[in-house]
């Protein structure tokens, strides 16, 4: 590893991972909210013109992907406004005809190698130039300070457009601000991770989050966690294994994906036959319900004859008797002797 | 012929305690109104439901209110405001009908009601301690406070409505709008809602509930509206309004023939009548 760190262009490949590990997730889990999961993937394509364009003219790629993803945002964003029937037909257009002109103007500049054209698309460890680095890294920092600042909004916006529409929110401002954090965000990653795979890295660390996380907070930081483990370790695997650094990430991000689906699964079976369900409830514990409420943990238990039972899942679990700390660990053989059967219709 | 039921509307429209005030307004989607030439005033301390079956124009009368729509005609004044004119949107606090919170993404209680909370605070949209508090409040007026840190997803679905509701209190209304507060509840989490909204009356909260069953709600109302076929049929207390009904139901009885109900038909086929809707409109 300190071995890696010696090499130039792998010193700026992993600050570049580090700024995209952290920035990706932070703006696609507003992405998986909205259901928009696959639009990152549009945008990039789009980028691919962006970048034809500035190797025909000689301007730096970065930048003209830059505007002509920034562009297709808004655009996109508009039409999903606007548009009510061919919106989705529309976009399709839009994201085709960015990579088709891509490929076709690529092709005839002079540095139109179908390796080259590869780099871009599935990311190299190899391209990132020192002035990139510094933009980059201003770009993500604008992108995690804005995402930050506005999250409470765009979470508010993502959850219920309606709702947000109701109470006085910018909806259509906030939402072309998100589009615009996605585009930018393409464009940082276009390096590493390469224009058809940005959209994973936004994406498939929030799915892994989410089989973890009990709130939007958590999903969050498990979703950085996640894409941070994903893009560092993957560019740093793929100078070994002379494999492209877009590849090896989002397989990397795929991977914990699976072992986390795997482990939680898992868990949830073992705690499954732990699990032991109090006797149906005609009423619903709570403040009013006159039982007495005993902290237990990150949860609330309440005292039913004797007994505590939990809210899990529209039921109550049986969380051992009452006065009786060590009687929980007898949950785990199925019957605690003190438990009584029925005691239905016991409304104070 | 239908029955043009006269305006029953209490009061001088321009009245200092009107919270919503409809002078011939029309509500629909692109230019076809679904609801038309409505005169609808709701005072400040009212318990309004706007009753009427599925399609009946109840929901779009709504959605104008809240400017979700758009007005066809005549005039919306909201706080004795010009609607077009009226920004402080948190003073309406709105209660969609959801069947589900938040399922593509996790999201506990407190966090979704503290989105409610976003209409009062700067656009940064940071929460100060007192607006936690205000978050906190809400989710006890609805019996969820044991369920602040609770993935919304595992809540049973009169607990999501209750989430919605305290969402909707965080941004401290002068008058909540509700969209079918109990449809798809089951009994037993419909009186636990009733005790949530007895909760709101008793604080003064003026209340407009949109349904098609009044159920377990009915005690709590001091005013019913009935919308159907786009128009406003019934306008009056409880009293009047099961007087009416009883009405109709003995014509229903005594005659047996569709066609002489005449308008009262649309009273006949209300939120008590639901399953009869054929013959109701001419």
């Amino acid at each position: 590893m300190t071995d890696l760190l010696t090499v130039d262009f792998m010193q700026r490949a992993l600050v570049a991972a580090l700024l995209v590990g952290t920035v990706a997730p932070m703006v696609g889990i507003f992405l998986v909210q909205r259901r928009l999961s696959l639009i990152g993937d549009g945008m990039g394509h789009v980028a691919l013109a962006g970048v034809a364009i500035g190797l025909v003219t000689g301007t730096a790629p970065v930048l003209t992907a830059l505007v002509a993803a920034l562009v297709a945002a808004v655009v996109i964003e508009l039409l999903r406004t606007r548009g009510r029937t061919n919106g989705d037909v529309a976009l399709a257009v839009i994201f085709y005809g960015g990579i088709a002109g891509g490929v076709v103007i690529i092709s005839k500049s002079p540095e139109g190698t179908p390796a080259n054209l590869m780099k871009y698309l599935f990311g190299s460890i190899l391209t990132t130039q020192r002035t990139d680095l510094y933009l980059f890294a201003g770009l993500a920092l604008l992108i995690a300070l804005t995402t930050w600042v506005l999250r409470p909004r765009l979470f508010a916006v993502a959850n219920d457009e309606e709702y947000a529409r109701a109470v006085g929110i910018p909806v259509l401002p906030l939402n072309i601000v998100l589009a615009v954090l996605t585009a930018t965000t393409v464009v940082v990653a276009m390096r590493v991770v390469g224009l058809l795979l940005i959209s994973a890295l936004m994406i498939v660390p929030n799915a892994a989050s989410q089989l973890v996380a009990r709130s939007f907070s958590s999903g969050l930081r498990w979703a950085i966690a996640f894409g941070l483990v994903s893009s560092v370790g993957g560019v740093a695997l793929s100078y070994p294994l002379n494999t492209p650094s877009g590849g090896t990430i989002v397989l990397l991000a795929v991977g914990l994906f699976v072992v986390t689906a795997v482990v939680t699964g898992v868990l949830a079976r073992v705690g499954g036959r732990r699990h032991d369900v109090a006797e149906r409830h005609e009423h619903e514990h709570g403040m009013e319900c006159g039982h007495p409420a005993v902290p237990h943990g990150d949860h609330v238990d309440y005292v039913h004859d004797g007994h505590l039972h939990a809210a899990h899942e529209g039921h109550y679990d049986e969380h051992g008797a009452h006065h009786h700390e060590d009687s929980l660990a007898g949950l785990d053989g199925g019957s605690a002797p003190d438990r009584t059967t029925s005691t239905r219709g016991t409304r104070p | 012929m239908l029955m043009r039921s006269a305006p029953l509307v209490p009061g001088d429209p321009q009245a200092a305690d009107a919270v919503v005030a409809l002078r011939g307004a029309g509500f629909g989607y692109g230019d076809r109104p679904v609801l038309s030439d409505v005169d609808l005033t709701i005072h400040s301390g009212e318990i309004v439901a706007i009753v009427g079956p599925n399609g009946s124009g109840k929901s779009t009368l709504m959605k104008g209110v809240l400017g979700l729509n758009e007005r066809t005609s005549g005039s919306v004044s909201l706080f004795g405001v010009d609607s077009g004119d009226f920004h402080d949107r948190a003073r309406i606090g709105y209660v969609p009908q959801r069947h589900t919170l938040s399922a593509s993404v996790r999201a506990t209680a407190e966090e979704i009601v503290s989105t409610g909370r976003l209409a009062r605070v700067g656009w940064l949209g940071r929460l100060r301690a007192a607006d936690r508090q205000v978050v906190a409040r809400a989710l006890e007026v609805v019996g969820l406070t044991d369920r602040a840190s609770t993935e919304v997803s595992t809540l049973s679905g009169g607990q999501q409505r209750r989430v919605l509701i305290a969402r909707a209190l965080a941004g401290e209304p002068d008058v909540l709008i509700m969209d079918e507060p109990t449809a798809g509840v089951d009994a037993a989490s419909q009186h636990v809602l009733a005790d949530v909204l007895e909760r709101l009356v008793e604080r003064d909260v003026t209340m407009v509930i949109v349904t098609h069953e009044l159920g377990a709600l009915e005690r709590l109302l001091t005013r019913i509206v009935v919308v159907d076929g786009g128009r406003i049929r019934f306008d009056g207390t409880p009293q009047e309004y099961a007087h009416a009904r009883d009405q109709v139901h003995h014509d229903h009885d005594s005659h047996h023939h569709d066609h002489e109900l005449d308008g009262h038909a649309s009273l006949a086929h209300g939120p008590f009548d639901t399953t009869h809707s054929e013959g109701r409109r001419p």
